[in-house]
C-alpha cells in the first residue's frame, strides 16, 4: 500500500457561543467537527457527504488551515500542518488548494481572469517567473476547457459553469497535490454540472491529483469518489469504499440518507421503500449523549444514549461503522431492467 | 369560487383548472429585450401533478409568476397569450378579480421560505391573517384555524409554535409553515416553485410526502417547478420540459423517462450521475443555454444538439402531438422515439 498523503486524526473544531457585547461570556460550544479521523491516499478521491450543519465545510476549512483545529492533527506527508504558520504555512499552501461552492462570490469582480488565475504566482513567484506568467495562465485556461483568448475578460462575462472552471484553474495554478472541493458543482445546472464533473475527473487522471470532495448530493459523490465518508453532527458515522457505502451500508443514517435520494426512474416509485426520518438534526451546541443519531434512529436502545459507538469494523461488515447495531441492508437496488 | 367552477364552459374537459396558452413574456432592460417566454402552453387538471422541468433561465419561474400576477412590471411585460383559470383569461381581469383568485383559486409556495415569510410577524399571525382578511373571522377563531393548519402540515406542538417567528423554525419547518399558509384558503391549484431545492434529502422526502398527501386529500392541481429529475420521477403525472422559454417536450412521466422525444430531454437524462452505479464518464450536453437576448434562429437547442441538421437552423420546430398525450418540439421527434 502506498503511503498516505494526508492523515487526519481526532480532528476537533469547536466555536465558542458568546453572549453580551462588551463583556463577552462564553456560554457554549458549537461542536462543528468533533473527532474526525481519515486518510487520503495519493491519486484518490475521498468523498465526504452529509446534510447541512454536519460540519463538512468546517472540515474543509481546517484541512486548508484556514482555521486552527481545537484539537487533533492533520499530517501532510508526515508533518503536522495544523501547527504550521508563517513561511512554512505559505509553502504548504502550494500543495493544498481549495475550490469553493459559489462561483459568483468567490471571484473578485474587478479582476480580469488573467489576474485572478495569475494571482497565486505573485505570492509564489518561484512557480512561474514573471515573464512566463501570461503563458502559464493561458495554458491553465486551455486545461480547464476555456478559451485562452478570454484572458482579459471579467468574471461577469462568464456563465456559472465557466466561472467554476476559472476557480478550478486558479486552484491548479500552483500545481498542488491535493484539492479540497467544497460543493463544487451544487450551484450548477444539471447539464453544466456534468461538464464540470468530467473536467475534475480528467484533471485527476492527467495531473495525479488527490481530491477531498465535499458534497451533499450522494449521486455526485458516488460518481467521483473512490472512498466515501458519511458525516452526521460533526462525526464520521461510516467510511468505506464507494461500493461498501452505497451497496452495503451498515449505519442507519447512511441507509436513511440513501433511501431518501429521489431516483430518476418513475417505474420504481411505487415499490421504493423510503426510510422516513422524523424531526430535524439536533443542534451541534448540545448534541445528544451517546450516539448522536439516536434521537432520529429507529434502532435506538438504552445503550445508544449511554455509549458513544466507535467507528470500527463490526461483525458481519467489511468497513468501519459507528453504530452499536450496525447491520447490512440493501438500499440502492439496481433498477436496470 | 364555487360559482366559477359551476360555470363549466363548453369544450373544456371536466376538471381542467388552469390553462396557459401561447404565453409570451419579455424583459425590457437597458441592455436590450430578453425574450424569456416564447409561447408556453400547458394545463393542469384537478388532482393532477404537472412537473415543469428546466434549467435556470428556461422561463419556468417566470411563467409561474405570470400566472400568479406577481411578475415585476417593468422590466417584465406580457406580450401575448392567455392564462385561463376555469376558462376565464386572468390576464384581462381587474386587479380586484385577480386578487380574489390568488390564495383561494391558485396559491404558490417558493424555494426560499425564509425570505418568503415576513420576519417581523409570528408564523401563526401570518397564517391567521388570511382567515381574518379573506374570511372575516375574529381573532380567536382565526387563531384556532391557523393552529389547525400548522397541525395539518405536521408541525409538532402546533399550538406552542403559533407564536414563533420564522427564524425560530428550521428550514424544513419553515417550508411546512409556508405550505400551511398557501393552503389556508383551500386553493384549487398549488404552484410549488422549487419547494425542496434548499432542503436536505431527508427533509426533502418529508416535504414531498406531505405535499403529495395534501394534494390527494384536496384533489388539488399541483404545478411542481423543478430542475431535479429525481424528484420529478417520484411525484409527477405529466411533465413539461422547458428550454429557452419554450416547452420542448410534454409527456406522461413514464414515457418521458423511457423514451424521451426531444434531444434536450435525452441529454438531461444522460448527464445525471446515478446513485446505483459508479458509472463512467458522464455524457454531457455540450455548450451553454442561449442568451435570451439573442436566441439562435431555428430550434433554440440546435447549437447544442447532437442531431442537428440544416433544417434545425432554419425552422423553429412547433410543439406537435406525436402520440397520446405526448408532444415534442423537435423536427426529428419520431426518429428519436422509434430508435432502439
Amino acid at each position: 500500500m502506498t503511503e498516505n498523503i494526508l492523515e487526519v486524526r481526532d480532528l476537533v473544531k469547536h466555536y465558542p457561543v458568546t453572549r453580551g457585547v462588551v463583556f463577552k461570556k462564553t456560554i457554549g460550544q458549537v461542536k462543528a467537527v468533533d473527532g474526525v479521523s481519515f486518510d487520503l491516499r495519493p491519486g484518490e478521491t475521498l468523498g465526504v457527504v452529509g446534510e447541512s450543519g454536519c460540519g463538512k465545510s468546517t472540515l474543509a476549512r481546517v484541512l486548508m488551515n484556514l482555521e486552527k483545529p481545537t484539537a487533533g492533527s492533520v499530517h501532510y506527508k508526515g508533518q503536522d500542518i495544523s501547527k504550521f504558520s508563517g513561511s512554512a504555512l505559505r509553502r504548504l499552501r502550494r500543495q493544498i488548494q481549495l475550490v469553493m461552492q459559489d462561483p459568483y462570490t468567490s471571484l473578485n469582480p474587478r479582476m480580469t481572469v488573467g489576474d485572478l488565475i495569475g494571482e497565486p504566482f505573485e505570492i509564489h513567484p518561484e512557480v512561474a517567473p514573471k515573464g512566463s506568467r501570461r503563458d502559464k495562465v493561458k495554458e491553465l485556461l486551455d486545461l480547464v476547457g476555456l478559451n485562452p483568448e478570454h484572458i482579459n475578460r471579467y468574471p461577469h462575462q462568464f456563465s456559472g459553469g465557466q466561472r467554476q472552471r476559472i476557480g478550478i484553474a486558479r486552484a491548479l495554478a500552483l500545481r498542488p497535490e491535493i484539492i479540497v472541493c467544497d460543493e463544487p458543482v451544487s450551484a450548477l445546472d444539471v447539464s453544466i454540472q456534468a461538464q464540470v464533473m468530467n473536467l475534475l475527473e480528467k484533471l485527476q487522471d492527467e495531473l495525479g491529483l488527490s481530491y477531498v470532495f465535499i458534497a451533499h448530493d450522494l449521486s455526485v459523490v458516488r460518481h467521483l469518489s473512490d472512498r466515501v465518508a458519511v458525516m452526521y453532527l460533526g462525526k464520521i458515522v461510516e467510511i468505506g469504499t464507494e461500493d461498501e457505502i452505497y451497496d452495503r451500508p451498515t449505519h442507519p443514517y447512511t441507509q436513511a440518507l440513501l433511501s431518501a435520494v429521489p431516483v430518476p426512474d418513475p417505474t420504481v416509485r411505487d415499490n421504493k421503500a423510503i426510510i422516513r426520518l422524523t424531526g430535524d438534526v439536533p443542534s451541534p451546541i448540545s448534541p445528544p449523549s451517546g450516539c448522536r443519531f439516536r434521537t432520529r434512529c429507529w434502532k435506538a436502545q438504552d445503550v445508544c444514549a449511554e455509549q458513544v459507538p466507535l467507528l470500527e469494523i463490526r461483525q458481519g461488515s467489511d468497513h468501519p461503522s459507528a453504530c452499536h447495531f450496525a447491520e447490512q441492508r440493501e438500499i440502492v437496488h439496481s433498477h436496470e431492467a | 369560487m364555487s360559482e366559477q367552477s359551476a360555470a363549466g364552459t363548453s369544450g373544456r374537459p371536466a376538471g381542467r383548472l388552469l390553462e396557459v396558452d401561447d404565453l409570451r413574456v419579455e424583459f425590457r432592460t437597458r441592455d436590450g429585450v430578453a425574450k424569456v417566454i416564447n409561447g408556453v402552453t400547458y394545463h393542469v387538471d384537478a388532482g393532477e401533478t404537472l412537473a415543469v422541468l428546466g434549467e435556470s433561465g428556461s422561463g419556468k419561474s417566470v411563467t409561474a409568476q405570470t400566472i400568479m400576477g406577481i411578475l415585476d412590471t417593468p422590466p417584465g411585460f406580457v406580450t401575448g397569450g392567455q392564462v385561463r383559470f376555469h376558462g376565464k383569461d386572468m390576464l384581462r381581469m381587474s386587479n380586484e378579480e385577480r386578487r380574489r383568485i390568488r390564495g383561494e383559486g391558485i396559491a404558490m409556495i417558493f424555494q426560499d421560505a425564509l425570505s418568503a415569510l415576513n420576519p417581523v410577524f409570528t408564523v401563526g399571525f401570518q397564517i391567521a391573517e388570511q382567515f381574518r382578511v379573506r374570511r372575516g373571522m375574529g381573532r380567536s377563531e382565526a387563531k384556532k384555524r391557523a393552529i389547525e393548519m400548522l397541525d395539518q402540515v405536521k408541525i409538532p406542538n402546533a399550538k406552542g409554535r403559533f407564536n414563533n417567528y420564522p427564524h425560530q423554525f428550521s428550514g424544513g419547518m419553515r417550508q411546512r409553515a409556508m405550505i400551511a399558509m398557501s393552503l389556508a384558503l383551500d386553493p384549487e391549484v398549488l404552484i410549488a416553485d422549487e419547494p425542496t431545492t434548499a432542503l436536505d434529502v431527508t427533509v426533502q422526502a418529508q416535504i414531498m410526502d406531505l405535499l403529495a398527501e395534501l394534494q390527494r386529500e384536496r384533489q388539488m392541481g399541483l404545478i411542481l417547478i423543478t430542475h431535479d429529475l429525481g424528484v420529478v420521477a417520484d411525484v409527477a403525472d405529466r411533465i413539461a420540459v422547458m428550454y429557452a422559454g419554450r416547452i420542448v417536450e410534454e409527456a406522461n412521466v413514464y414515457d418521458l423517462y423511457a423514451k424521451p422525444a426531444h434531444p434536450y430531454t435525452l441529454g438531461l437524462l444522460n448527464s445525471i450521475p446515478r446513485l446505483d452505479e459508479k458509472g463512467q464518464e458522464l455524457r454531457t450536453i455540450k455548450g451553454l443555454p442561449p442568451n435570451l437576448m439573442n436566441i439562435p434562429p431555428g430550434c433554440p437547442f440546435n447549437p447544442r444538439c447532437p442531431m442537428a441538421q440544416p433544417v434545425c437552423r432554419e425552422k423553429v420546430p412547433p410543439l406537435l402531438q406525436i402520440g397520446a398525450g405526448r408532444a415534442s418540439a423537435c423536427h426529428f421527434a419520431e426518429e428519436l422515439v422509434n430508435r432502439d
